[in-house]
């Protein structure tokens, strides 16, 4: 029984610092939907292609870090006035560069990633027909 | 056919030296710390326009236009439940006691929370604004608690630190303040 006990307290204080984050009520839009089935579609798409920038490995629209509502129901807000959901992207990563997206952009670093597969292909197929002809004319 | 020219002996080894070259990039790529800080991508850029309300009933609000009077200073992003913030507390009283102004963000916060907080490690803010959407800590690329920008006269953001501040970084964050006051 005082086990039990002790292990609530244990539990009751580690709980406080958590709680403390959530005593601020959600931004309004953080955990509500757009009223809106398109705009919230749109919202909803954007959400999942945005990175949690305190859980880094999970879209704003699975995290349930406070700082990920904030950024959904700012999302959400800015749709709902007509924003362009691409606008928006271009928003945050003005303030936290490309890191906060999770749709890869061609820049001057990532360009190799694209042509590379396409100069390999090419390289392929030029070996292969020429493989094939000296095979026809043998 | 053409005759298959015997490859050189070196060549032999050239898949191996590929495959431990990728092999000592992935080993390294395992080992190495990740970096896991956003930085702004706001540094030289002016401050979002914004207006906050008073955190606490003591100090007040903050707004873009407190920013730019001509004084370089710095802006502490904090919360009440953060404990790196508490930590970081003996040196922004350090710096407010050189004359530093130091103004405060607080991130999704409670009046009676940040009070209470204040009242225990101590209060170095000129001016607290209450950020309770993250409004501000979205504008200006700001990812966690605590961080701290150096922003100058004209209200542009000069420098990220990222992080609670230790005695090490004192230095540092004075140069910083002067680069942005000349």
């Amino acid at each position: 029984m005082t086990r039990a006990w002790l292990l609530i307290a244990v539990l009751a204080v580690w709980a406080a610092p958590l709680q403390a984050q959530d005593g601020v009520p959600p931004a309004p839009y953080a955990n509500v939907q757009l009223a809106d089935p398109a705009q919230e579609a749109k919202a909803h798409a954007l959400m999942l292609t945005l990175r949690c920038l305190k859980c880094q490995s999970q879209s704003i629209a699975d995290s349930d870090a406070p700082m990920a509502g904030d950024m959904r129901s700012l999302v959400r807000e800015r749709i709902a006035a007509g924003e362009d959901p691409e606008a928006i992207r271009a928003w945050l990563v003005e303030r936290y560069g490309d890191y906060v997206s999770y749709a890869p952009r061609v820049t001057p670093l990532t360009w190799p990633l694209y042509v590379i597969p396409l100069v390999l292909l090419a390289a392929v197929g030029l070996v292969l027909r020429r493989r094939l002809r000296k095979g026809d004319s043998a | 056919m053409s005759e298959p020219h015997k490859p050189s002996r070196w060549t032999l080894w050239l898949p191996l030296m590929l495959f431990l070259g990728f092999a000592g990039l992935a080993m390294s790529g395992l080992f190495r710390p990740a970096e896991r800080e956003v930085e702004s991508a706001m540094i030289g850029k002016p401050m979002p326009q914004f207006t906050l309300r008073a955190a606490v009933p003591e100090r007040p609000g903050l707004s873009t236009a407190d920013l730019a009077d001509g004084k370089p200073r710095l802006l502490n992003v904090f919360a009440s439940w953060c404990l790196p913030c508490a930590v970081e507390a003996p040196q922004l009283a350090a710096l407010e006691a050189e004359g530093i102004e130091i103004v405060g963000v607080a991130i999704r916060d409670r009046p009676e929370d940040v009070a209470a907080f204040l009242a225990r490690h101590g209060n170095p803010f000129s001016r607290i604004g209450a950020d309770d959407r993250s409004e501000v800590q979205l504008g200006i690329g700001s990812s966690g608690v605590p961080e701290t920008f150096v922003i100058d006269g004209q209200g542009k953001i000069r420098y990220q630190h990222i992080g609670e501040i230790r005695p090490e970084h004192l230095a540092l964050l004075r140069d910083k303040l002067k680069e942005a006051g000349s």
